[in-house]
């Protein structure tokens, strides 16, 4: 890009010999041109990665056949919409993504800030350290190696639960991955075990960063321990809580493609529960082929989501301008 | 929770040894032997699921067949990794693909993400505002991904290549922002002018001023990256379909779905299959025993790094 506007410059000079003075978008140019150098690769990677796709969002609006190619393709206006929602599929999909969603949102803020209170107030703090050691573990494993684990414990024959868990309490074997009733207990537990120990730490940073005086004067005051978290840490934590709420809230819409496609190994009989977005997106279009529909989910999840990021980024923007995104 | 023993000591006959030293303020007895005891259980919950994958995978096949997963082998065995091991080109061939894509992936990213982000962090740069919007816009609209599927396949015809693998995490915006603020808050702008002043080109300040003073914010960049990279499965199921280009993860992903990707000789498995109607080879232990071949790196990895991440995470926390 910089270097074409740069020889645009030069001929442009050429061609008007009677001009002395450049305009100042090309001064710009020339002057700094070592920095359009610097922004070149991140750019052409930035184009062909994030803005070509946006442009291919008219799939949604054509009925694509590869016979006439994806340009060539006749165009169907809102069909693909209306047949995506004239299905049970569009409600399915939107409900378990929300509800999934607002349930890991509540968790991981709830259990976060109990565990990282919990870290701050231990007396040994070489434990604390270890002991958050071992809850970030989670973090680094990939869902693959989550779903062994969980596939480790839920197998239908030969996993632990049914193995041996249950025969102890004198329960009959449950078929895990056919039973879609169970998964909106154990895929809550999967996220808040694989995610808390990251807020943890963005919540324990805060905490560590509190001024003691206030917990001084209030000791010296009579305050519980109850009550310093209470009416000390809570107040003082509200504007991270805030924050880190209203960014979770703007990616409602997004569900964790990892956790939902393969913890649940894709069972189809688990749809019910299990279906959000992002693999049915996946599902209909490499397994079923169905371009229309997928690109229509697609784009209503992008434009859904976009308004979202946006609203909520207004509101910290509100509230915290620091930690707003832009 | 029990509030805090605030009794201070005046007054009362020290006949017992004195204790050491307490923070007035700290919890009581019993209140941090539950927090202690509850910490266990969670660090339990953690890291026992991992144990459970590694026992089988030194279990007798029979006995799993028969009693199914244990904590402790009741027979320990060598089998799966035996029978692993046999055939172990799939295995290191992964390897290669995964160090590679998280080797070149990573430290080309850090090198394109710093560079985006310096001339941004210029405020003497009249086009920053275009270029910082132009990067952060990817934080709020994607296409989907249907056209990126064709984009990657069709446009750019990556199908099967390791680029494929590469590509799409190489320019992430969040973090372009993050070196951004880090470039503006802490490298002194008297600093670039005299370097400016004793005749450095932007390259000569960028390469031995910018990025020597950056390093925290770069090496936390690169670990991430390298996390990402070498956790990636997902472009490895959208894109590779070739053996050879099958990663660590997306290998053990297709082995939970068919034992038999392990088998290179997978027309002898179908044989044996179809003969005796019972495969020969011990799929539930070896299935975990790929689990644990795969998962090995990290785990070993682990100790050493996990420091660094927890600080690089609030570095990441702070926005300028």
């Amino acid at each position: 890009m910089a270097t074409q506007d740069a020889t645009a410059t030069a001929s442009a000079a050429l061609q008007t010999p009677g001009k002395r003075r450049s305009t100042p978008f090309f001064r710009t140019v020339r002057k700094f041109w070592i920095f359009y150098v610097m922004l070149l690769p991140a750019s052409i990677v930035l184009i062909l990665h994030n803005y070509l796709p946006m442009f291919g969002v008219i799939i949604a609006f054509k009925n694509v056949n590869y016979a006439d190619g994806i340009w060539g393709s006749p165009w169907i206006g809102f069909d693909n919409f209306k047949y995506l929602f004239s299905t049970n599929t569009a409600w399915v999909i939107t409900r378990n993504t929300i509800a999934y969603n607002v349930v890991f949102i509540a968790l991981n803020l709830g259990i976060a800030i109990a565990l990282a209170i919990m870290f701050h107030e231990m007396r040994n703090k070489a434990w604390a350290k270890f002991h958050q050691s071992t809850m970030f573990l989670p973090y680094f494993l990939s869902f693959v190696v989550v779903a062994y684990l969980g596939m480790a414990f839920l197998q239908g024959e030969n996993g632990f639960i049914n193995s041996t868990i249950l025969p102890m309490l004198g329960i009959e074997k449950i078929n895990w991955y056919f039973e879609p009733k169970y998964w909106p207990y154990i895929l809550p537990i999967v996220n808040t075990w694989k995610n808390i120990g990251y807020f943890v730490v963005i919540y324990l940073a805060a905490i560590v960063g509190f001024d003691k005086e206030y917990y001084e004067a209030a000791l010296i005051d009579g305050a519980s321990k109850w009550q310093q978290t209470l009416k000390i840490t809570i107040p003082l934590l509200t504007p991270v809580i805030v924050v880190m709420t209203i960014l979770q809230i703007g990616r409602i819409f997004y569900a964790d493609f990892g956790l939902f496609f393969q913890f649940t190994r894709n069972q189809g009989a688990l749809y019910d529960t299990t279906l959000v977005i992002e693999t049915y997106v996946y599902q209909t279009f490499l397994a079923m082929g169905d371009i229309g529909m997928s690109s229509a989910a697609g784009l209503y999840q992008s434009v859904v989501g976009f308004v979202l990021v946006l609203v909520s980024n207004l509101i910290v923007r509100k509230i915290s301008p620091d930690n707003a995104l832009f | 929770m029990s509030s805090s023993a605030t009794n201070p000591t005046v007054g009362v006959d020290r006949i017992k040894k004195p204790k050491r030293e307490r923070n007035p303020n700290e919890i009581g007895n019993t209140a941090n032997f539950l927090i202690n005891l509850f910490f266990w259980f969670y660090t339990a919950a953690c890291v026992l699921p991992l144990f459970l994958v590694i026992a089988v995978s030194f279990s007798n096949e029979r006995d799993v067949v028969v009693n199914g997963y244990k904590f402790i082998p009741e027979t320990f065995s060598l089998d799966a990794y035996r029978f692993l091991f046999e055939d172990w080109t799939p295995i290191v061939n992964a390897y290669g693909v995964s160090i590679f894509v998280t080797i070149v992936g990573t430290i080309l990213s850090v090198i394109l993400m710093s560079l985006y982000a310096y001339p941004i962090s210029r405020d003497d740069f009249p086009h920053k505002n275009f270029f910082s919007f132009f990067c952060f816009f990817t934080m709020l609209f994607n296409g989907g991904l249907v056209p990126f599927y064709l984009v990657y396949t069709q446009t750019l015809g990556l199908k099967n290549s390791l680029w494929a693998l590469i590509m799409p995490y190489l320019v992430g915006a969040f973090w372009v922002l993050i070196i951004r603020t880090f470039f503006k808050t802490t490298i002194p702008v008297a600093l670039l002018e005299s370097a400016k002043i004793d005749g450095a080109s932007e390259f000569r300040i960028f390469g031995s001023i910018v990025l020597p003073l950056s390093l925290p914010v770069l090496a936390t960049v690169a670990l991430f990256q390298t996390l990402v990279y070498w956790n990636d499965w997902f472009m490895s199921l959208l894109f590779i379909t070739k053996e050879s280009n099958v990663s660590v993860q997306f290998l053990m992903y297709k082995t939970m779905l068919n034992i038999q990707f392990l088998s290179t000789n997978t027309q002898a498995a179908a044989g044996i299959a179809a003969g005796g109607g019972i495969l020969q080879f011990p799929t539930e232990t070896v299935r975990m025993a790929m689990a644990v071949v795969g998962v090995g790196p990290i785990i070993f990895a682990y100790p050493f790094f996990q420091r660094f991440f927890i600080q690089g995470l609030t570095v990441g926390a702070v926005k300028g």
